[in-house]
């Protein structure tokens, strides 16, 4: 390995950790905005304009805070469960691309990488839960766990899907086999159960479980502070924004879009902003979904997990592997299949709630009241 | 119903601290939940990390001063608090209220119930985790904060009620601004609703959690909306009418299976029958006097009284001896949160813990009241 192969390492692992902080940031601060805009409120305005400024002005603060180290948390552990958490997030992007030819390495196996490394960051969190000797943080450490087992299996299923329908594990593949139909319109299902896996992967509402402030009132994090937590909430909106992008790559075309004018490196420009665009879409629902909905609990979330979605990632699989297979079976099959599973799913769900939709409050006058009272006085 | 009040410490799986400083014990309450996994076997509540000594100190003060100490009980409720204390001086003493100040009173307090189960409805979507009802809840209770304000000179500990009436003539344009308050709260109420009550994820957290059976609840001493919940339409303003309330034409809201979605449901509909109230109130309310012919101390005659009255929280009851003096020999408080929470214990066992926190916010307690 010569000097300028390690110059050139060194390069890409500072740039990438650059852009992704500047996207972080900006994700920050497109989150308080989208959240205030919905309930009502000016979000941050001081900092800068609009408030542009204000999450250099939160890390600045979290930086310069002061590390607190519980009395009785096991050191190593504690110290330690930050970077097992940042580190698979930020090792995810090796392989993700930004735009056409914007890719560090295009692995042939990029989302089997993606799957493999994306689980281990709920090791830092049972790591942080345990090490900070709080039993709150041990509670939403072995929450994560739980969490992790029941969503990680829909969301590989979902993405075998797309690996089945690309021929494919190469991310770049994968777009490029969408340039005249993205994937949403030959599997919406898949679409739903990717994004719905995906937010609970990312402990984002309405599972928000591990985290819960008013349950667990932080979980893991609840011990941390300053430089060490803000580690965990930089690696937490790395996630949010992998899954997000991960969902335009998969599903939503990429890079492509009509008539994309220009070639070459304009192209190239262009194709990231294409990408870019279509991400702070996706973010922006992940955001929309935050404001409104309350959280589940976590059985309720198993139940939904193991019985919803893993059965219908499995018979999407099922369908998607026998129409590859069977090459006399036309294409367009598939999406009228995976409406109607989604529908059969959405009337499943809905018949499951909708017994709970009645009205067992009645008003009573308090005119009849006070008759029946002066026959019976009722106190 | 049976409770088991000791905690059995050899098979003690978990046991966890929720409170005093935890997000959602809704002021200081401390819980000590015993935990297998996710649920929970058993349940210590804890009080007390509130208390002033309110009731003791009732005793040094003259009766218009202990106004004030009502007011830091239910610090949500104020001036259902003042009422109730004003209520029972008045009624010991025998005086008659001028009309126009009950009807004052009565427009206050409902206004007052309708900012507390504002408040409900905000902590409560908190405690379900969705973070925008509580800035809803929030806007509209702002707006009645606002109207107190310019008419009792304070946002909450308002000292506005008198012993005979209350403290001065409301403000020239108050017609018209309440019932403007009162169009954009009722508009207010109806978002509130569409927000969170019919959503899903709500409805699978609430329904069917933390259920009570009526007779259970009388047993407790359970009262106002969370006995109403239950299925029992008991309402002090109803059975026992005070004030002016036997005037109005209005809705007690009744739910029968006494589940937390009921709990929140009721004070929904309160609120709505409370903007009802207010809105005969105005139209009934004639200009005259707004304090009763009293001595600018009041002594009341030795005797005793206990003076219920309907809190937002429930039976809020008034003990009060005199012997003749220009104080209060004792002040007895009977507070529907303490009563309320008693419940709980019974309510927590085999939760989960999640639920504990839907089912606490569901009670509606405020420890003011509770610790006194």
């Amino acid at each position: 390995m010569s000097i300028a192969d390690l110059f050139n390492y060194f390069s890409y692992v500072s740039g990438l950790f650059l852009s992704l902080t500047i996207i972080v940031l900006l994700l920050v601060w497109l989150e308080r905005k989208v959240l205030a805009r919905i309930q009502m409120r000016m979000g941050p305005m001081r900092v800068g304009f609009h408030g542009a400024l204000q999450p250099i002005a939160d890390a600045i603060k979290l930086i310069s805070k002061e590390d607190i180290l519980p009395a009785w948390a096991d050191k190593l552990v504690y110290w330690f469960a930050p970077i097992v958490v940042f580190v698979p997030a930020f090792l995810l992007w090796v392989t993700i691309p930004f735009g056409k030819n914007m890719v560090i390495r295009s692995l042939d196996l990029g989302l089997f990488f993606i799957v493999a490394i994306s689980v281990l960051s709920v090791l830092g969190l049972i790591m942080a839960g345990w090490g900070s000797a709080n039993k709150y943080a041990v509670l939403g450490g072995l929450r994560a766990a739980g969490q992790l087992m029941s969503y990680e299996i829909p969301l590989i299923m979902a993405i075998l899907t797309i690996a089945i329908l690309s021929q494919s594990l190469n991310l770049v593949e994968i777009v490029d086999k969408q340039s005249q139909i993205p994937n949403i319109f030959i599997q919406p299902l898949g679409l739903v159960l990717f994004f719905i896996a995906g937010l609970a992967e990312l402990g984002r509402t309405p599972f928000d479980i591990h985290h819960a402030e008013s349950e667990v009132v932080g979980g893991p994090f609840v011990e941390y502070s300053g430089a060490h937590w803000s580690v965990f909430f930089l690696a937490e909106y790395i996630n949010t924004f992998t899954i997000s992008i991960l969902t335009v790559l998969l599903f939503l075309g990429g890079w492509h879009w009509p008539n994309i004018p220009f070639s070459g490196n304009l192209q190239t420009i262009l194709s990231v902003f294409v990408v870019l665009i279509k991400t702070i879409l996706v973010v922006s629902v992940i955001f929309w979904i935050r404001a409104t909905y309350p959280r589940l609990r976590i059985d309720q979330l198993m139940s939904f997990g193991w019985k919803m979605l893993i059965p219908m990632a499995f018979i999407n699989v099922t369908i998607t592997a026998c129409i590859i297979y069977y090459d006399e079976l036309p294409l367009w099959i598939l999406p009228i299949l995976s409406v109607i599973l989604l529908i059969l799913s959405a009337v499943i769900i809905q018949r499951k709630f909708s017994k709970n939709i009645i009205n067992t409050v009645q008003v009573i006058s308090a005119k009849s009241l006070l008759k029946e009272k002066s026959e019976v006085d009722i106190n | 119903m049976e409770i088991n009040k000791t905690i059995n410490s050899d098979n003690v799986d978990l046991m966890i601290n929720m409170g005093p400083q935890h997000p959602s014990t809704h002021g200081v309450f401390r819980l000590l939940l015993n935990i297998d996994g996710e649920r929970i076997i058993d349940v210590k509540p804890h009080i007390g990390y509130l208390h002033r000594g309110s009731e003791k100190l009732c005793e040094n003060e003259r009766y218009a001063q202990v106004v004030t100490l009502f007011d830091r009980l239910d610090y949500v409720a104020n001036l259902n608090m003042e009422l109730g204390f004003c209520l029972a001086v008045e009624s010991l003493m025998e005086l008659d209220i001028p009309d126009r100040a009950s009807y004052i009173r009565v427009i206050l307090c409902e206004l007052n119930r309708i900012a507390s189960h504002l408040l409900f409805y905000g902590t409560y979507g908190l405690d379900v985790g969705a973070m925008t009802p509580v800035l809803y809840a929030f806007r509209e209770r702002e707006k009645i904060q606002g109207f107190f304000e310019s008419i009792t000179g304070a946002r909450m500990m308002h000292n506005y009620f008198r012993i005979g009436g209350i403290k001065e003539e409301l403000p020239d344009d108050f017609n018209n601004r309440l019932s403007l308050l009162l169009d954009e709260v009722s508009q207010g109420i109806e978002e509130c609703d569409m927000l969170l009550s019919k959503n899903e994820m709500f409805l699978a957290r609430t329904k069917n959690v933390g259920i009570i059976s009526a007779s259970d609840a009388v047993d407790f001493g359970v009262s106002g909306p969370n006995l109403r919940a239950s299925g029992i339409a008991r309402d002090i303003r109803v059975s026992k009418p005070y004030s002016i309330y036997d005037r109005f034409d209005y809705g007690i809201p009744v739910a029968s299976s006494g589940d937390c979605w009921d709990r929140y449901y009721v004070r929904l509909e309160e609120i709505r029958q409370s903007i009802k109230i207010i809105k005969q109130a105005m139209s009934q309310m004639e200009d005259g006097p707004i304090l009763a012919k009293v001595r600018r101390i009041a002594r009341p005659p030795k005797g005793e009284i206990y003076f219920r009255t309907e809190s937002p929280r429930g039976d809020f009851g008034v003990y009060l001896v005199s012997d003749g003096s220009d104080k209060p020999y004792r002040v007895k408080v009977r507070a529907p949160s303490f009563a309320n929470l008693q419940s709980l214990q019974y309510l927590l066992k085999g939760a989960y813990i999640a639920d504990a926190v839907t089912i606490l916010g569901s009670i509606d307690i405020i420890m003011g009241e509770v610790d006194r």
